[in-house]
């Protein structure tokens, strides 16, 4: 619950919503906003305000939390000595008051003790946390392993047990919402930009390793329940572990600055039990397996453009825009550009998004032919491109292998 | 100033005075004048920042944009604001307190302050180039920072450029202190500020060329084939970040060790009782610069170190809030029985005290390893950061304006707006920067445009008291204009408590002062 839907029933309630007109309540939420963050302040209650560190699903999140709390609270009992002899010196000692200065500059006993006082208490908390980050460190024993690699600006997951590849991007609702001006509320939507179309699955009361990797730019892997996040770096593996006692959603978010497209590429992770994961296992598989088989899929043009539209919503738009005119200097236009209106740059556009250039990543391994047929009819046809050209899964296909 | 009779010098006037000055308090001026600017600039950037982050959802800017006011605002802080601040108060009052008659390199020093702003108009330029500004964040790491696009050079260069004219201030710095100290005056014997510059000179010579050194590896990885951070190459990404820390770890030092001078300067003066610990408090400086060499990895934690090199820096970043804690404690001791008065200077100079020691308790919980994997790169962060540089550094540096303003102008400035300024100042900082904590904590990342409707309400109410922060910092400038230009007329010792040579010439310190050594009696070593 948050302020501006308070406030909105109170007003609701005294019976004022009838005739406000849009722009006045784009402005009164904005103002009730306002009224609300100073008035209902002291009344709120904090929990739901998302105040402190989550407990987590493991017993090292429980852990972590846990150590966090005891130095939360050690720092706190030393902000309350330490200020509160401060200012009694600063309500007592004062000029005002009449107050004669003392002379004394040095006291070699007080010394020793503020010097040891703290050493003993930093020696104190290094203890636990030293064996907390031993136990996080081993990631032995491990009963499955997958692999995350961040993309700008996805997560693509390896199920190595299971020759199992999953690629997880920004949900298309959050995608929509989260343009400049786009004009949607994102109070409206619970899990704005921590949705994503493809949640993975991990099984409950497992010891799962998660390698954490990157094929561009450094990305972290984070989901706070699970205790811990870890960076994502080209060319090199890092490797961590969970074991997740409850099932449920867990989200979280890339947590190293990665270009544009950092605040977009959230993770979900749904735990399940392990013959549920199993099966979940199995269907993926069998999903796999049919995308690889779409190349005699034949579709209409308006098939093309609804599929293709809703891949590039997926995969293009975060560089190439909502409109297909790029970012001036950044990320090239699609919209007017030789590439996707010249007839001889057709099997030059189907390579590009097969192989990538530069910045542009390879689509190849995680689209299906007939979704990169889709798209490419998509980009000839949209924005005005409207060179009417149709291609086809076959095409596609055959591209493959002619490179 | 000019016009005194103390001014025997046939220096240029006009523009002219201040583009080829030698004389440390024009340098100092120009220093303090460009800071103050810097300020805002990056203040402006900051509220661009903030405003973003008002509400969700993306209402003004996008993220390429948002990415590169992040980073454009650190550089610009770091390097723009309170460094010159720093070094503009080194040039003002260094010479004043050790009893010199100006720097030791005076032209260098003129060199010094003059790279500063093509630097930064290099760097600020970037931002109406093709494909905008530096956006992967101040610290600049690779491969993200490689795709910058025309921008890329020059920020190199301006980095460069800062780089060089740091290390021309310290150089002078250090000459200066271990040179032209008025005969009598033993290095225990130099007022606390002295002490802090000359350990933080230190730390510039040693890591800056760490930095440039770095940024020259970008440099070469983009355009001329290296491949010192390119793993297909052989290189390594994260080797950037260790390089980068060792410089930025001390970088933090940089800025934080003349606060801590200013401090033991202004505590003492309106306490009226002398330093506590004047001994321990350099020992204290000392062991800090040289603990923020071995420390520099637990700005990377996560990165995926080996378990001992991650105990290693856990340990070491703790044991950095010993002699810390020993800092607080002296300046708790010098005011505890004194006979206190709260003028301006002393109410930024106590604000400091607690507010950059709630930033070295956020600081002691960042550095143990395991709870960091929960805090790296959050708002916790930020917060932490932002308690001790901007209610740090930044405090302590309008805590030093205040209390030598007079000295620089000759006329008292507005102690009632001074109070004011300063109410505004903290209050809004606090509403600015504490609920940050929670919104780190409670799982928001840095460094985002937009973000999940659970973080709306603690935004706004940060974004509130940037907004606040920043007006109240126009009549900051308000305050100096009106002293700069009038007002009653100032003491040569200003405060009643205050101690040190600065005390001893008059209001305004005249163009040059101490053309003679002064002849020191013990009353003038007092601190």
């Amino acid at each position: 619950m948050n302020f501006s839907t308070t406030l909105d029933t109170i007003t609701q309630a005294s019976g004022h919503t009838s005739k406000i007109t849009k722009g006045n309540k784009k402005l009164k939420t904005l103002f009730s906003k306002l009224i609300a963050a100073f008035i209902l302040f002291p009344l709120t209650v904090f929990a739901e305000w998302g105040l402190n560190m989550t407990q987590g699903v493991t017993q090292i999140s429980q852990r972590v939390y846990d150590l966090h709390m005891v130095t939360l609270w050690v720092v706190t009992v030393i902000g309350v000595v330490v200020f509160g002899i401060m200012f009694w010196s600063i309500i007592h000692h004062r000029k005002s008051k009449g107050v004669k200065a003392a002379k004394f500059s040095h006291s070699t006993t007080v010394e020793i003790i503020w010097t040891a006082i703290p050493l003993a208490i930093i020696i104190a908390l290094a203890v636990p946390a030293t064996k907390l980050l031993i136990d996080m460190e081993d990631t032995s024993g491990s009963q499955i392993t997958v692999k995350a690699t961040g993309y700008q600006w996805k997560w693509k997951y390896d199920y190595l047990d299971e020759d199992l590849t999953i690629y997880s991007v920004l949900d298309s609702k959050s995608t929509e919402v989260s343009q400049l001006k786009s004009g949607l509320n994102p109070m409206e939507s619970e899990n704005y930009l921590l949705d994503v179309d493809e949640p993975i699955v991990l099984p409950t009361n497992t010891k799962i390793r998660i390698l954490t990797t990157a094929q561009d730019v450094i990305h972290a892997w984070w989901v706070p329940d699970l205790g811990w996040k870890r960076d994502a770096i080209p060319g090199f593996i890092n490797d961590n572990w969970a074991v997740i006692d409850k099932p449920g959603t867990y989200r979280g978010q890339c947590a190293e600055i990665c270009g544009k497209g950092h605040g977009y590429m959230p993770i979900v992770v749904k735990a399940v039990p392990m013959d549920e994961y199993k099966m979940w296992v199995a269907e993926k598989k069998q999903a796999a397996e049919d995308m690889k088989n779409t190349a005699d899929m034949v579709l209409t043009m308006e098939e093309l453009m609804t599929k293709g539209e809703a891949v590039y919503k997926a995969q293009c738009l975060a560089c190439h825009q909502a409109n297909g005119q790029g970012v001036p200097g950044v990320f090239p236009a699609l919209a007017g550009s030789a590439i996707a209106i010249e007839p001889a740059n057709r099997l030059g556009h189907i390579h590009r998004i097969i192989y990538g250039k530069n910045l542009m990543p390879a689509f190849g391994e995680q689209l299906s032919d007939v979704d990169i047929a889709a798209v490419t009819t998509y980009e000839r046809n949209a924005w005005g491109n409207d060179t009417g050209d149709i291609v086809q899964a076959k095409e596609v296909s055959e591209a493959r292998d002619k490179k | 100033m000019s016009t005194l009779a103390h001014d025997h010098d046939h220096a240029p006037s006009g523009i002219k005075r201040w583009i080829f000055s030698t004389n440390h308090k024009d340098i100092g001026t120009l220093y303090l004048i460009f800071a103050l600017t810097m300020f805002f600039v990056g203040g402006a950037m900051a509220m661009i920042i903030r405003a973003e982050l008002f509400q969700p959802g993306l209402q003004f800017v996008d993220p390429q944009f948002y990415n590169s006011m992040v980073t454009v605002h650190a550089l610009i802080m770091i390097f723009g604001a309170v460094m010159p601040a720093g070094v503009g108060l080194a040039n003002w009052m260094i010479p004043l307190m050790i009893g010199a008659p100006d720097m030791a390199l005076p032209r260098m020093n003129n060199m010094s302050f003059w790279i500063l702003p093509f630097g930064f108009a290099l760097l600020i330029s970037t931002l109406f180039m093709e494909g905008g500004g530096p956006a992967g964040g101040w610290t600049m790491y690779p491969p993200l920072v490689l795709q910058t696009g025309q921008a890329f050079p020059f920020l190199i260069f301006a980095i460069h450029f800062l780089g060089i004219s740091s290390i021309m201030g310290a150089i002078n710095i250090i000459a200066t202190v271990f040179n032209m100290r008025a005969p009598g005056m033993s290095l225990m014997q130099m007022p606390l500020f002295v002490w802090t510059w000359v350990i933080t000179s230190f730390l510039l010579i040693a890591s800056l060329p760490v930095l440039a050194g770095a940024v020259t590896m970008l440099l070469t990885d983009k355009y001329f084939g290296t491949s010192f951070f390119d793993a297909a190459g052989g290189g390594d990404p994260v080797m950037f970040q260790h390089i980068f820390w060792f410089f930025g770890h001390p970088e933090v030092y940089i800025l934080a060790l003349p606060a801590f001078g200013i401090i033991s300067q202004v505590i003492p003066a309106f306490a009226r009782k002398p330093l506590f610990g004047y001994a321990s408090m350099v020992y204290a400086t000392a062991s800090i610069a040289i603990l923020s060499f071995v420390v520099w990895a637990h700005h990377m934690f996560t990165v995926g170190m080996p378990l001992k090199g991650e105990l290693f820096f856990m340990y070491a970043t703790m044991l950095i809030a010993v002699p810390t804690g020993v800092k607080v404690f002296n300046w708790m001791a010098t005011m505890w029985r004194g006979s206190m008065t709260f003028e301006t200077p002393m109410l930024f100079a106590i604000a400091f005290v607690i507010l950059f020691t709630i930033g070295g308790f956020s600081g002691l919980m960042l550095g143990m390893t395991p709870v960091d994997f929960q805090y790296h790169d959050t708002y916790f962060v930020v917060a932490h950061f932002h308690y001790v540089l901007l209610t740090g550094a930044i405090f302590a540096l309008m805590s030093a304006a205040y209390y030598w303003l007079p000295k620089w102008t000759g006329y008292m400035y507005d102690e009632k707006l001074g109070k004011i300024h300063f109410w505004l100042s903290t209050i809004s900082a606090n509403v600015l920067f504490f609920p940050q904590h929670f919104l780190g904590l409670a799982g928001m990342p840095r460094r985002i445009p937009d973000y999940n409707i659970q973080f709306a309400d603690f935004n706004m109410v940060s974004s509130i008291g940037g907004f606040a922060y920043g007006l109240s910092q126009l009549l900051f400038v308000y305050i100096v204009i009106k002293c700069a230009l009038g007002g009653k007329k100032a003491k040569d010792r200003v405060w009643e408590g205050a101690k040190g040579l600065e005390w001893y010439v008059p209001s305004p310190a005249p163009h040059h002062t101490f053309e003679t050594p002064p002849k020191l009696t013990k009353e003038m070593l007092e601190h």
